[in-house]
């Protein structure tokens, strides 16, 4: 595995999340490095979805620190994260749909023409986010999209997926988060989905996987994290820990070895 | 088992199946749910056409500036409400608020004698005031906008009336509000200063929707509220901002109202409330938020009173533009539904 020597771009430290009564997340760290993917595994409660949540600043940690390359940083919302460079794929993908691709790509952070169009009319320049858009398509070697002008409801689940991926590819620079992005997708458009998850690693991002689906997480990550009951019960490689040993983490029937 | 003979064509694979050309349905549906404003373009030079016919009076330009001049008030209403319809929401208070702010900018005028800059500003004011409320109720309370402008109807309503005390206003000739009642005249098209301030209108909402990053926030808005929160757009903010610049619109609905019953009568514009959503939704923009054009809202408004018009000219009982209007309603909305369902 490479670069996991050195500050890691991403890492929690003891977090905790209290919803009511409920107890979200219990003192979890998670450490993440340039290039990985790191699967995140655990039962319904585990903590999964408040862990990210608290990555990408949808909800703020009751305690516990977070820090970018090495530096302190607090995420009182999404943008704040995005702007340390932390993009996420949500589960219901957060693309609206009758919205074409290169629109969605660009939603919230739109780019204004130059000059006083955009200045004192406050413009948008159509034509280069779509160039971008185009641009950003092909750098992540995405080839179901086809026409950036589609609308998004027209597209297929996977293709859907795919627009949300390369959104957060394209201004992910350093973080790309995925929630059970193959949860409803076919075999096929699985197999599409990893393989963006493996170009977005190869060009140096740090991936976090989330993921019921225990073969998918097996074939991409390199590291996996097993959360049980809102707390980190141990990390785990593919090489060294079969698919089984890893339930058998997960649901407490074993405990992770020495 | 038989053997396949040779004059039998094999059965069709998927992949050619998923390549056959498009139905006729298929690119009427494509072609409806890039441009929601066609169907209402095509029903409106139809409406024309059949009115040209059976009475050539229709044409004349003396007749087509009478219904500029008729759409004016609603369809600069229908131009706020496009906006808050776009945000899936829906405003019945909106004619309401018009006809208070007209009645403010009448009353400073003449009970108050306050020149009628000053007096249309404060008009215009409340016009935004109550649309700020509005909008604060659907995103701070978090009430669905169908009751928030339920009861706002009934108060704005209320407060017109007692303000107004049974009285209707009429400003001297030569008034300054009357601005917009002028008439501008165009070789033998007789428009307002109010026609073409609900055109500006247009032009500028229309602009804004189209061009600007506000504009396309409120689609992603309207077309789902949790995806667009998620990307980071300021839920809270776009709504808000949606209900007062269709207050804004409102004061513009108010102004040109004034110009057309010479001042401010709490009794005018009973039926606006409706008329505004009529024109929005036979002008092709869907209720459920996130479809439409704002130019469509302008058809719709035509639409209305082309057949309010028509009909009367080709002597038919005016209950049949009620009639008309109704279907053309449903119509709209079976259209709507129709471009709504699209699968991959």
């Amino acid at each position: 595995m490479t670069g996991m020597t050195g500050t890691p771009v991403l890492e929690a430290k003891g977090l905790v999340k209290v919803f009511g009564r409920v107890v979200g997340l219990d003192d979890v760290d998670l450490a993440l490095h340039s290039g990985e993917v790191l699967g995140v595994i655990g039962d319904n409660g585990a903590g999964k979805s408040t862990l990210i949540k608290c990555l990408s600043g949808a909800l703020v940690p009751d305690a516990g620190e977070i820090f970018v390359d090495g530096r302190p940083v607090t995420f009182k919302r999404p943008q704040d994260a995005r702007e340390a460079g932390i993009e996420t794929v949500y589960q219901t993908l957060a693309v609206a749909p009758a919205m074409d691709i290169a629109s969605n790509l660009f939603l919230a952070r739109e780019i204004r023409r130059k000059g006083p169009l955009g200045s004192v009319l406050r413009m948008l320049d159509t034509r280069e986010m779509r160039h971008q858009a185009r641009e950003h398509i092909n750098r992540l070697g995405i080839r179901t999209l086809q026409n950036i002008n589609q609308a998004v409801e027209t597209l297929s689940g996977g293709q859907r997926q795919a627009v949300a991926v390369a959104r957060a590819g394209a201004f992910g620079s350093k973080v790309v988060i995925l929630d059970e992005p193959t949860a409803a997708l076919g075999v096929r458009e699985t197999g599409q989905v990893l393989n963006l998850v493996r170009d977005l690693r190869d060009q140096g991002l740090a991936v976090i996987l989330i993921s019921h689906n225990m073969p998918n997480v097996f074939e991409v990550a390199d590291r996996i994290q097993i959360q049980r009951l809102g707390a980190r019960v141990g990390v785990v490689t593919p090489k060294t820990h079969s698919m089984a040993e890893a339930v058998a983490i997960m649901t407490g029937a074993q405990e992770l070895g020495p | 088992m038989t053997v396949q003979t040779g004059d039998q064509a094999p059965p069709p694979s998927a992949e050619e199946l998923l390549n056959r050309p498009p139905t006729l349905g298929q690119r009427v549906h494509a072609v409806l749910h890039r441009q929601p404003a066609l169907s209402p373009a095509i029903v409106l030079v139809l409406a024309c056409v059949a009115f040209g016919l059976l009475n050539d009076r229709f044409f004349r330009l003396e007749n087509l500036s009478l219904v500029a001049q008729q759409v004016a008030v609603v369809g600069s209403l229908a131009a706020g409400q496009t906006l808050i319809i776009l945000t899936a929401g829906i405003d019945l208070s909106i004619g309401a608020v018009m006809v208070l702010a007209s009645l403010v900018m009448s009353k400073l005028a003449f009970d108050e004698g306050l020149p009628g800059v000053p007096a249309l500003l404060v008009g215009a004011a409340i016009a935004v005031a109550a649309e700020t409320v509005n909008g604060l109720l659907v995103t701070q309370i978090k009430l669905p906008p169908f009751i928030v402008t339920l009861g706002t109807l009934s108060v704005f309503t209320a407060i017109t009336l007692i303000y107004a005390q049974g009285q209707t206003v009429s400003l001297p000739p030569g008034a300054f509000l009357l601005w917009s009642g002028k008439t501008v005249s165009i070789g033998s098209l007789h428009l307002t200063n109010g026609v073409l301030m609900m055109i500006a209108l247009y032009g500028v909402i229309g602009f804004a929707l189209r061009y600007t990053a506000w504009g396309r926030h409120l689609y992603a808005v309207g077309d789902d509220l949790e995806a667009a929160s998620l990307t980071g757009i300021s839920v809270k903010r776009v709504l808000l901002s949606a209900y007062m610049v269709a207050g804004l619109a409102t004061a513009v609905a108010a102004w040109i109202l004034v110009g057309r019953v010479g001042g401010g009568d709490p009794n005018s514009g009973l039926n606006a409330n409706l008329e505004s959503i009529t024109a929005v939704v036979i002008g092709g923009t869907s209720l459920f938020g996130g479809r439409g054009v704002v130019l469509g809202s302008l058809i719709g408004a035509f639409i209305v009173q082309v057949f309010d018009n028509g009909l009367a000219l080709a002597g038919y009982d005016p209950n049949y533009q009620v009639l008309a209007v109704g279907l053309l309603v449903i119509a709209a909305v079976s259209v709507d539904q129709w471009i709504r369902s699209v699968r991959a």
